[in-house]
């Protein structure tokens, strides 16, 4: 058995050992590593008295370097990206001594939700630019200005207050030791998913990185549905705006007559 | 117990949205009045998007007038033809509103306005409401008569041209300061998520010198349409109508005033419009101080591509 598996160890390493050279950190194109993920689910139902939950995404890494892996030279960021919209971030100031909102910026396309979990702090894995080059991390998903912004002075204000209420209302979550090995192959990545997450599809994305070196990523799309009477509502009042009114409107005279009858004194 | 609004998207405690209707419910049987008023702003102190309190204290305020309403039929204090001048121009006027409020919602200023409107409204009602009842107060302690109403006084009101005969109303009156009332109150119930009878009946009452007796019911009459009317509209433009809130209130409104129409009979006119007349001011005021104080974070966030 022992040496079954030193065989096939072997046969793992072979084609490592016949690049060019042998050295730790450096992939040859021949052997790029390899990175799967998966769900127990590709779709998540959430009922009416949904508090939030835990998603558990594995994911498995091929082709790895046993030496840099048992080093912990390999890292793993998954990220759950809820449905792209475009955000209007308004600021209010006093006029006439009265809060109004006088400045506005809308970002394109931004993600609704953001949870992020990584083997360890982002800004750990790769330089900075790096990571917004790729829009990983909260603070370097990338929010694009509709229309004119001006001079742009405003910009990072607006969207260190977008981040930080998004933050702030547990749309975006980050959780620096979410990813772990499970053996030496195998990861495992727990996701929070907030209580208002919103409904439609979001994309489970899982990066990874060696010696601080981009290497690949994997997507999954991840359906999120509520169910339960609450969602039929919502999506009658939706879908079927006018007679969901009619309906409003019906309930009303019924309660309101029902009640001169119930009540009637004579 | 926490239920969740499908609409307003949050949880709110089930017990206080009852306890609000039926205070409110038990005010507005009291009072002779709608509750509009006083439902809309207490949702927005209990963080309910004002987008969804407007449209959802529009429709339960269909529920709190058709009893009253049906109540003035059987007696015979409903003018429907007045009523029904007055819905043309409600109508009219709320589809106007509504427009104005999709508008304002589009470029972040709605919360601002609404509440700005309650505050100028409640203050200027309020305060009258509480002078007016003050001095019948002191009338009546020095065994005054009540001023009497100048007799033949030409308005100027009767000099518009359109006059119509409404029998019920025993008045010959021109069409157009009715439908003009009509549309102004049709912009309110719109914006506001009021019927506006707080509005409408002194100004039919001191403006189109209507007989007192057929004020409530007609007014009444007029906005069973028109909040009905604005609560469909809102439902289609905005998305904005609760039904499980709406309902919870209506549910806990139409009990809390049967037991509000019983203590009202009790106390005498003035001191009803003068507690009232506190009540109006004091909610004005809380969203006044809402408006002038420094809010906890200047930054607010709207996600979607439609606001």
């Amino acid at each position: 058995m022992r040496l079954l598996a030193a065989v096939i160890a072997f046969l793992c390493l072979l084609p490592v050992a016949a690049g060019a050279q042998w050295l730790p950190g450096q992939a040859t194109e021949t052997v790029r590593e390899g990175l799967e993920i998966g769900t127990s689910t590709s779709e998540i139902a959430i009922t009416s008295d949904f508090r939030g939950a835990d998603l558990t995404i594995f994911g498995a890494l091929s082709n790895t370097d046993q030496l840099l892996l048992a080093i912990g030279q390999y890292d793993v960021v998954v990220v759950l990206e809820g449905p792209r919209e475009d955000a209007t971030v308004r600021k209010k100031e006093r006029v006439f001594g009265i809060w109004v909102n006088r400045r506005s910026m809308t970002f394109e396309a931004v993600p609704h939700s953001y949870s992020m979990s990584s083997s360890r702090g982002i800004e750990d894995l790769t330089t900075p630019l790096d990571l917004t080059d790729r829009g990983i991390g909260i603070d370097h998903i990338p929010l694009t200005p509709v229309g004119f912004v001006g001079d742009g002075s405003n910009l990072s204000e607006f969207r260190q207050a977008f981040l930080r209420l998004q933050q702030a209302g547990a749309l975006y979550d980050r959780n620096t030791s979410g990813v772990r090995f499970v053996s030496s192959n195998l990861f495992k990545a727990s996701l929070r998913l907030p209580a208002n997450i919103p409904n439609g599809v979001h994309t489970v994305r899982a990066y990874l990185f060696k010696s601080g070196n981009f290497v690949t990523e994997k997507s999954l799309p991840l359906r999120v549905i509520k169910t339960g009477i609450e969602q039929t509502i919502t999506d009658a009042a939706h879908g079927q705006p006018i007679l969901y009114g009619c309906a409003a409107v019906a309930l009303a005279v019924i309660t309101g007559w029902g009640a001169s009858l119930i009540f009637r004194k004579d | 117990m926490t239920i969740y609004l499908p609409i307003a998207e949050l949880s709110v405690n089930i017990f206080i949205i009852l306890g609000m209707g039926a205070a409110v419910g038990f005010l507005s049987g009291m009072f002779g009045v709608g509750g509009g008023f006083l439902i809309t702003p207490l949702l927005i102190f209990y963080n309910i998007p004002p987008v969804v309190a407007v449209a959802t204290g529009a429709n339960q305020v269909v529920a709190s007038s058709i009893s009253g309403a049906i109540t003035h039929f059987r007696r015979g204090t409903l003018d429907v033809k007045l009523g029904t001048v007055l819905l043309v121009g409600g109508l009219s006027g709320a589809t106007v509103g509504i427009w104005i409020f999709s508008l304002l919602r589009r470029v972040g200023q709605l919360d601002l306005i609404i509440s700005l409107m309650y505050v100028i409204f409640l203050g200027t009602v309020g305060g009258l409401m509480l002078l007016e009842s003050i001095n019948a107060m002191r009338r009546a302690a020095r065994n005054e008569p009540p001023a009497p109403r100048k007799p033949g006084h030409q308005h100027w009101v009767h000099k518009l041209p359109l006059k119509v005969r409404f029998k019920k109303s025993k008045i010959y009156l021109s069409v157009i300061p009715i439908v003009a009332l009509g549309f102004a109150i049709g912009i309110l119930t719109s914006i506001m998520g009021v019927g506006g009878g707080f509005i409408m009946v002194p100004a039919m009452i001191y403006l189109l010198r209507i007989p007192t007796n057929v004020v409530v019911g007609t007014s009444l009459f007029q906005i069973i349409f028109v909040t009905a009317y604005t609560t469909i509209v809102q439902a289609a433009t905005n998305f904005s109508v609760d039904i499980v809130l709406a309902f919870i209130l209506m549910v806990a409104g139409v009990i809390g005033a049967q037991y509000g129409v019983r203590v009202g009979q009790k106390l005498r006119g003035e001191q009803l419009r003068a507690l009232l007349g506190l009540l109006v001011l004091a909610v004005g005021l809380r969203l006044a101080i809402a408006l002038v104080v420094t809010p906890a974070d200047v930054y607010s966030v709207v996600m979607g591509a439609g606001n």
